[in-house]
């Protein structure tokens, strides 16, 4: 994989400051409660994995951390500022700081993945030769630079996911949020998704909340780390774990766990216990 | 209790409905005097509505105006007065069935396609991603198409209007052995200001209705593909029959306000 230079900006104020920090944050719908009292923080160039069964409200938890719906209680703060108090307009302003993959891509299908990698540079009125030039590195990035003028029709499901990457890391965001990246692909694109995880984490130290129901790829991720000179991920040693990488599960409205590789695998809880076989 | 708890349910959804489409429309209108502004994007829109429903439009204002002769002057003849019937084609064209009628084809034409159009990308969390990119949808999609259906649907009820009187001419001269110049003279003679005004300014109203309803069915799409298709029918039913409901309100608002 190509070393793009999506380098990432150092923007923070006060380096030391949470990139998220959830406190006890409650949302419901219709009258039935989703998430429950939920806190947890995610530090600077820290990897969180949302595991969870399906429909516990990890993709909930990931719209809310972007300002895209409002707790019922509770704070949610991005780089010190509280999403779910801020004006929809101020919040635009906040997100070119955040980078999200949702979880079928949301690619904007009648432009072309040119159009849709350099969305947000178009809408800023940057100069053409600049845009251009960013959507190649970004596109490079996922190793898509190939399919510039292509509709995202024409493109695979690992294919569409790899584009909703480089749109989400071509602003060189402070906070990458991925909706369940791998869903719904064969395992060999999975892996292929994963390894430009584990890159951007590993390259560029960009924080980020990872959803996913996929215990495999959650464990690749703790699991393995990026090798600039190889070009590819490789194995920790063994009973070696990523320390920027750590564990968030959802149960029941409520967090099961919050921490790292070792304490999940290692838990009592008969419900992780059994999540986890 | 059961009853009262379900109609309990029903009213506050009703409410939430209402104040959900004036939030959606005014916030989108609001953003008109704001930046960005989003010029390209009410052009392209005004083609798609406006140059888009050009064929509906002249089709349907011609066989209006035409069948409208047909059948009035049949009546007029009765009583000697098959003479004025270039002025009841006028009448009625510029009053009330170019405006309606226009905006019903627009309506069916637009609404839907507004509907279906956003309510797949809320589907589809393009809306969601839009949002996350940094753009205001209602800036960036509801506004344009409510201001270019507005300004687009004056100028096609104005051809709409034309062509109408042009197909009565056309029906009276051709089929029916009126004169020409009588007819024309007619149609010209007995219109006021007032006639103009009433037809001109329906068309602004309905095109606000007709791009409010279809944009807000869009935005409030939820459920899948069949959600979709019940927001575009919801955005037709919704839109036409307000049309023809507000024609009624804003026609005995006019005749009070003219006295014509």
């Amino acid at each position: 994989m190509s070393q793009a230079a999506v380098a990432p900006e150092i923007k923070q104020d006060r380096p030391d400051e949470p990139a998220v920090v959830f406190e006890n944050v409650t949302i419901g719908f219709d009258n039935k409660p989703v998430l429950d009292n939920i806190s947890f923080t995610v530090k600077p160039g820290e990897t969180r994995i949302l595991l969870g069964p399906a429909g516990v409200g990890k993709s909930v938890l990931l719209k809310l951390t972007d300002g895209l719906m409002r707790p019922d209680s509770g704070r949610i703060f991005v780089f010190g500022e509280e999403v779910s108090a801020m004006p929809e307009e101020e919040l635009f302003a906040l997100r070119s700081r955040i980078g999200i993959v949702f979880q079928e891509g949301a690619l904007f299908d009648s432009l072309t993945v040119r159009d849709n990698v350099g969305y947000r540079l178009m809408e800023e009125h940057l100069p053409d030769e600049e845009i251009e030039q960013r959507v190649v590195e970004a596109l490079r990035f996922v190793e898509l630079e190939h399919t510039l003028d292509r509709f995202p029709s024409e493109l695979s499901g690992g294919m569409r996911r790899r584009v909703a990457i480089a749109r989400a890391i071509i602003t060189r965001p402070d906070l990458l949020l991925y909706d369940s990246p791998t869903g719904g692909l064969d395992p060999i694109t999975s892996t292929t998704i994963i390894e430009l995880v584990i890159k951007q984490r590993d390259v560029y130290h960009t924080s980020s909340l990872l959803v996913t129901h996929r215990l495999q790829d959650a464990f690749v991720l703790a699991s393995h780390r990026f090798n600039r000179e190889a070009n590819k991920m490789e194995p920790l040693p063994e009973g070696h774990t990523d320390p920027q990488t750590s564990f968030l599960v959802l149960n029941e409205r409520k967090l099961a766990f919050d921490g790292s590789t070792h304490d999940l695998v290692h838990s009592d809880d008969p419900f992780l216990k059994e999540y986890l076989s | 209790m059961a009853a009262i708890a379900t109609l309990d349910r029903a009213a506050k959804k009703g409410v939430s409905a209402v104040q959900q489409y004036a939030l959606i429309s005014g916030r989108a209108l609001g953003n008109l005097f704001q930046r960005p502004f989003y010029g390209a994007d009410i052009i392209t829109q005004a083609d798609i509505i406006g140059v888009g429903s050009i064929p509906i439009v002249i089709l349907t204002g011609f066989f209006t105006g035409g069948v409208l002769a047909l059948q009035s002057a049949s009546t007029l003849a009765q009583f000697g007065a098959a003479a004025v019937t270039g002025q009841l084609v006028s009448f009625s064209m510029i009053k009330e069935l170019g405006p309606v009628l226009t905006s019903l084809m627009v309506s069916g034409r637009n609404a839907s396609g507004m509907a279906s159009e956003l309510g797949s990308m809320m589907v589809t969390e393009q809306i969601d991603a839009m949002r996350a990119l940094g753009t205001d949808p209602l800036k960036k999609l509801v506004m344009p198409r409510i201001t270019a259906t507005i300004i687009m649907l004056f100028f096609l009820t104005i051809i709409s209007d034309a062509i109408g009187i042009l197909g009565g001419a056309a029906v009276s001269v051709f089929l029916l052995g009126q004169d020409s110049s009588q007819y024309f003279h007619t149609t010209y003679q007995s219109l006021h200001y007032a006639d103009i005004l009433q037809g001109l300014f329906k068309p602004l109203i309905f095109g606000l209705i007709i791009a409010t309803i279809g944009c807000y069915y869009g935005m409030t799409t939820r459920g899948g593909t069949q959600g979709v298709g019940r927001s575009t029918t919801q955005a037709v039913v919704v839109s036409s029959v307000l049309i023809i409901a507000s024609d009624f309100v804003i026609s005995r608002f006019m005749i009070g306000l003219f006295g014509r």
